[in-house]
């Protein structure tokens, strides 16, 4: 489980994010959602620490994230940016390697080595593990940072719009196999979406921020109403019934 | 193309056909084996330079027969000289490289942090204070700790006042070490100036970068320290490949990335403490070796990197100052021309680049 307790986050004089306070249960795929400059990479970054919270404290899976070795964080929780760009030339399955870091320190065994093969076939890269990361598509190259995520082998897994840049045969593909480290590998998910209708069909529970804190959480089921979504998102938005449950049109 | 696939996108793997020859899959520095082989060959063939340049300042031109009690006095004076080149190309290559990784830019180099500045102004000032006589207070073996102590001192400061706290940011450091540098060398500039001429001489004489002109006496503490702090950072090799993928990747990883980023910049002041103080500045030194190294090397692997690129730092270094110093006896060049290729192959790069 992860906990937010009063965290808070001010930039400049203008911009607060917070007081947040919510818990993300361990298991699914969690949906962060909301208009931009919401707040919710932010929030995102901080439980990753990779951002410090002003106040409040952050706990996942009973570990204070500021107060744990960072190390230790590690091999609980891994997180994803939106922009990866590394000046070293790497490697599909080198890039994969450093997931193993925390758990090797760099010496990599076979248990390791079957870690990294896993996480590759898991994202369909098998063909491309030995192409450089500069030779791959942009959608090719974002499962390759997800694979490195997923080597890391831990419980909780936080993604920053892995859905950025990626068409829509990608975004699907994505969204699938991100379902399927849920289910299959039971890893914990959070991920901040644009899409209102990607969280709906592929989250369990999705919480949506406005102007730094949290308004709305819930089932998508719950959060997919006309009301709730117009007042997120600040556009009128209607909602009809789909083939796979409610679609949000806002177009 | 890889991207095509008949499978249902996101299906089981077991659809995937396994890999050609289902050789076990590994994860290396290397992805064929011919760069495996390259890159020992690339090895192989700069020690085989290395070791001829060094026969050849050591031999070359001596004027006694060879194997005579004479010749091996020879030989031993310009043993210096092989001694003073390996500690600057360890120090610049395994500074610079580091540096680089440490702060996620392949363009920037540890010069930029206004190290010979410091040593130009504390130079200067001596000079510009003293008179002539100043020169000889600038050189000792005290002083040279000293020295090199005031600029650990100086730049460890400087680098945790900037990463720690509101300042926590590579680039405001760097800029931080630009204008640092710009002052620093204005002020030996306008001392420079109201020098006599003959002090004026004198000075240059030091400030240019010189492997003739290097103290022995300085050797005995120079080696020892350059050998701990490089060993501190080849210890570090892994964290370093890890601390090259940036900040968050870092992180997330599990270091302690600007804990990380301090050791290494100290342990990177220290080495440029030590060749700065023997030799004065060599700005593109670094750049050169360690550029060609991430080219000849091409792997994240620091732990492979590192040997070469100090490898490439003494082949540079010793060839130039044999083929000037022995075959066109004009060695005051070897960093001049040492800093033109350098500086020329600085500009290419930023501008096939276009950024920083």
């Amino acid at each position: 489980m992860i906990e937010l307790v009063d965290v808070t986050k001010t930039y400049g004089t203008e911009t607060t994010i917070g007081p947040v306070t919510t818990q993300i249960p361990a298991g699914g795929i969690t949906a962060l959602i909301g208009p931009n400059g919401a707040g919710k990479s932010t929030v995102l970054t901080m439980i990753g620490r990779l951002l410090r919270p002003d106040q409040g404290s952050i706990t996942v899976g009973g570990h204070d994230v500021s107060a744990t070795p960072s190390l230790t964080i590690a091999t609980i929780l891994s997180i994803l940016r939106q922009e990866n760009h590394f000046i070293t030339r790497l490697t599909v399955r080198q890039l994969v390697g450093f997931g193993r870091f925390p758990h090797s320190r760099g010496r990599l065994t076979p248990e390791c080595e079957r870690h990294i093969s896993e996480a590759i076939d898991f994202l369909d890269l098998t063909a491309l593990e030995h192409r450089y990361l500069d030779e791959l598509s942009g959608g090719q190259r974002q499962r390759a940072y997800v694979a490195m995520v997923l080597a890391q082998d831990t419980d909780y897994v936080l993604l920053d719009e892995p859905l950025n840049n990626l068409d829509m045969q990608h975004s699907v593909q994505m969204m699938r196999q991100l379902r399927r480290a849920a289910d299959e590998l039971g890893r914990t998910i959070v991920i901040v979406l644009h899409d209102i209708n990607f969280a709906a069909r592929y989250a369990d529970l999705i919480i949506a921020m406005n102007e730094g804190r949290i308004t709305e959480m819930g089932p998508p089921a719950q959060i997919l109403t006309e009301d709730i979504l117009s007042r997120v998102f600040h556009t009128p938005v209607r909602v009809i019934e789909g083939p796979d449950g409610p679609l949000a049109v806002y177009y | 193309m890889a991207e095509t696939r008949t499978a249902a996108p996101g299906l089981s793997t077991t659809t995937r056909p396994p890999t050609p020859g289902d050789a076990p899959r590994r994860t290396g520095p290397f992805v064929r084996g011919r760069d495996r082989v390259r890159y020992a060959v690339v090895m192989v063939l700069l020690t085989v330079l290395a070791v001829g340049f060094t026969a050849g300042i050591l031999a070359y031109d001596n004027p006694m027969p060879v194997g005579s009690d004479g010749f091996w006095r020879i030989a031993e004076l310009r043993a210096t000289s092989v001694a003073v080149i390996l500690v600057v190309a360890f120090c610049h290559a395994f500074a610079t490289v580091s540096f680089q990784t440490a702060t996620s830019n392949r363009i920037i180099t540890p010069s930029i942090m206004g190290f010979e500045a410091l040593y130009v102004v504390v130079q200067t000032g001596a000079v510009f204070v003293f008179g002539a006589s100043g020169v000889a207070m600038v050189t000792g073996t005290t002083q040279f700790l000293l020295q090199a102590a005031l600029m650990v001192v100086v730049a460890t400061m400087l680098y945790g006042w900037l990463l720690s706290g509101r300042f926590g940011n590579i680039h405001v450091m760097l800029l931080v070490g630009v204008i640092l540098g710009g002052g620093l060398g204005s002020l030996s500039t306008f001392m420079q100036r109201l020098l006599t001429p003959s002090e004026f001489d004198i000075l240059t004489a030091r400030l240019f970068g010189n492997i003739g002109n290097a103290d022995a006496a300085y050797l005995p503490y120079a080696v020892p320290i350059a050998l701990l702090a490089g060993g501190a950072l080849w210890w570090r090799a892994r964290r370093l490949d890890v601390l090259a993928l940036g900040r968050d990747a870092a992180t997330n990883l599990g270091l302690h990335h600007q804990r990380e980023v301090i050791v290494v910049l100290v342990l990177v002041s220290v080495l440029m403490a030590m060749t700065t103080s023997l030799v004065g500045p060599m700005t593109f030194l670094g750049f050169l070796v360690a550029m060609l190294a991430y080219q000849l090397a091409d792997t994240y692997d620091h732990r492979l990197l590192l040997p070469m690129a100090f490898l490439l730092g003494y082949v540079v270094l010793s060839g130039a100052y044999f083929v000037l110093r022995h075959v066109f006896y004009a060695q005051g060049l070897v960093t001049v021309i040492i800093e033109l290729v350098g500086g020329l192959t600085f500009l290419v790069v930023i501008l096939r680049k276009g950024r920083l």
